[in-house]
């Protein structure tokens, strides 16, 4: 038995059990990355010799004990490395304290292992910005395993890793869990502390769980959910049992469908996939109604608007002072800094930090910046007036499946514009889900549920109920190229 | 080389927010920021009179913790990613003349 490709329930089976322990569960991960990541390069880096010294503690008892989580690169785990995919913070910076999440992780047994490659600062939807290394589709080692979540997708599609933590400010979670055929789950705004999550747009970033199925990421949810006086965002509200509320059929559940996400733009093979799916979640018992989210359309401009200015204010903190790169050509103060951030920083970061420093400056901030936080009120408004009427929203994940690596590393638009089905959700502080759907042209599809702030039983429920109808969660890749893999 | 006169100089830009292009990046960042600022324009279009702006999707107002001393980082602990540390203190470039 493979430890690495059993879903977390199955590890966590074979644990109680005593078929396995938690360092056999360590070893076969290590024993998969060795084997396998060469080709994907999902991982930055792992220490499995702190993960084995924890894995020879591990208490079984506990929801998640001896389960090792591969964690993205931007999340603080202390005394490991925390990158951001970026030169920034490579090969200096190491955590000096655990973000929330791992600290839960820790209490629920569970072992953080393994740092997944991102764009970086989590700019980006391919994680061809990370400043670290190229991280391939398991499915076809030839395209993007999409962003910015991407290595943390890709690992858990290769069998590299059981489950991951990945996090989402646009849809970095749901479009690479889309793009690799895993479950990705960006919860509400404030159901999980933000609180060591290194910040990229701090009214829309939110951490959730990447893994081989819905019921791991039900598990996943309840062990990092939950109010933490860190992080004054996060929501006094009961966090329910996740797993428990997975049964139950779908007799009766209303489930919208936004005609703004089903419009020309979208690749036929994914709108096939997702209308198959739909159809499948009717048969379910679901019942579909047609909906309206009318300010789809100025989403995308609305999100790069309150996300670059966010981020532009973030990233001042890199200053070459306190942690992070620093030049060794700065003379004086304003050399220093100029120098510092742009030896540390990559092409889109300084892009989103310029264009973010535009849309806040004088002259500017109102017919930007107020306008789009304008127009995200009227973004929440449309899904508080659908979700009045449906229990889920369902739409594809992504217009289409992963893009060719290269395809639009210079067309920052067209990048964005890809972005359209998973923007709105974090405008509106609301959950969402990719549940695979099946296949264009050897490709992973991705279906999304939305559900409103606080959604994620019916959005688990609804994609547990399809994923235990269907079978495409239970394909995995061959980590195959479809043409020769370019050399370098 | 970019417009001075347009509503958008990469340049000036950059220096407010302390990055330093190469010439090549000043000219490639002018062209595609110039295009998505272009696209932004589209909320220019929305008759927005009277909506209020959300900052937050969840508002949250006066979220209060318990005033209770808990244990800090150590001084190592908080110095030991600083690129250049003196005396137990971050080193920054000089300031005064």
């Amino acid at each position: 038995m493979d430890l690495a490709k059993l879903t977390l329930m199955e590890l966590r089976g074979a644990l109680r059990k005593g078929q396995a322990t938690a360092v056999d569960a360590v070893e076969a991960i290590r024993d998969a990355v060795e084997k396998r990541d060469d080709r994907v390069k999902g991982y930055i880096g792992a220490d499995f010799e702190a993960a084995l010294a924890e894995a020879h503690r591990a208490d079984l008892n506990l929801p998640l004990g001896g389960i090792p989580v591969a964690i993205k690169d931007l999340i603080n785990v202390n005394g490991q490395p925390c990158s951001c995919g970026s030169r920034m913070l490579a090969g200096t910076y190491r955590s000096p304290y655990d973000a929330t999440v791992i600290r839960k992780l820790r209490e629920a047994g569970a072992i953080p292992l393994g740092r997944t490659n991102m764009d970086e600062f989590a700019m980006g939807s391919s994680t061809e910005n990370s400043g670290i290394q190229l991280t391939r589709n398991p499915w076809d080692l030839d395209r993007s395993p999409g962003g910015s979540s991407g290595g943390a997708a890709a690992v858990v599609a290769a069998d590299t890793a059981i489950a991951s933590l990945g996090s989402d400010t646009g849809g970095s979670i749901r479009q690479p869990a889309s793009f690799c055929g895993v479950v990705g789950l960006k919860p509400t705004y404030g159901r999980v502390s933000r609180y060591g999550l290194v910040a990229f747009a701090s009214s829309l970033d939110q951490i959730g769980p990447i893994t081989k199925t819905v019921e791991d990421a039900a598990l996943l949810l309840g062990a990092i959910a939950g109010v933490d006086p860190k992080d004054s965002t996060t929501l006094q509200a009961p966090v329910p049992d996740y797993v428990e509320g997975l049964k139950g059929d779908l007799k009766g559940m209303r489930v919208g469908l936004p005609k703004e996400y089903f419009i020309e733009g979208t690749s036929a093979g994914v709108r096939a996939a997702v209308d198959a799916g739909i159809r499948k979640l009717e048969e379910l018992g679901a019942e579909l109604v047609e909906v309206s989210l009318p300010h789809t359309d100025p989403a995308v401009a609305v999100y790069y608007i309150l996300a670059t200015a966010e981020a532009s204010a973030n990233l001042a903190r890199f200053d070459g002072v306190r942690y992070g790169h620093r030049s060794e050509q700065g003379h004086d103060l304003g050399e220093h800094y100029r120098k510092s951030r742009s030896e540390g920083f990559g092409a889109e970061v300084k892009r989103r930090i310029i264009l973010g420093t535009y849309v806040l400056s004088s002259g500017y901030h109102d017919q930007y910046y107020t306008r789009a936080q304008q127009v995200r009120t009227l973004i929440r408004r449309d899904f508080e007036e659908v979700f009045s009427k449906v229990d889920v929203i369902a739409s594809p994940a992504s217009p289409s499946t992963a893009f060719k690596l290269g395809e639009l590393a210079n067309d920052p638009l067209h990048m964005y514009l890809a972005d359209v089905f998973t923007i709105a959700a974090n405008l509106g502080g609301i959950c969402g889900i990719s549940v695979p759907c099946g296949f264009s042209e050897g490709m992973p599809v991705g279906m999304q549920l939305l559900g409103p702030a606080l959604g994620e039983p019916a959005v688990l429920r609804a994609a547990h109920a399809f994923e235990k109808a269907t079978d495409w969660h239970k394909r995995r890749p061959s980590l195959g190229s479809t043409c020769p893999i370019p050399q370098g | 080389m970019p417009d001075p006169d347009a509503d958008f100089n990469v340049g000036y830009v950059a220096q407010l927010c302390r990055l330093e292009l190469t010439a090549e990046e000043t000219v490639q960042f002018q062209e595609q920021l110039s295009g998505v600022i272009e696209y932004m324009k589209k909320i220019d279009q929305l008759d927005l009179s009277g909506i209020e702006a959300t900052a937050h999707a969840v508002p949250a107002f006066d979220v209060y913790r318990e005033d209770e001393p808990t244990a800090s980082l150590s001084l190592e602990e908080v110095l030991r990613n600083a690129p250049q540390k003196s005396q137990n203190q971050f080193a920054v470039t000089k300031v005064v003349e």
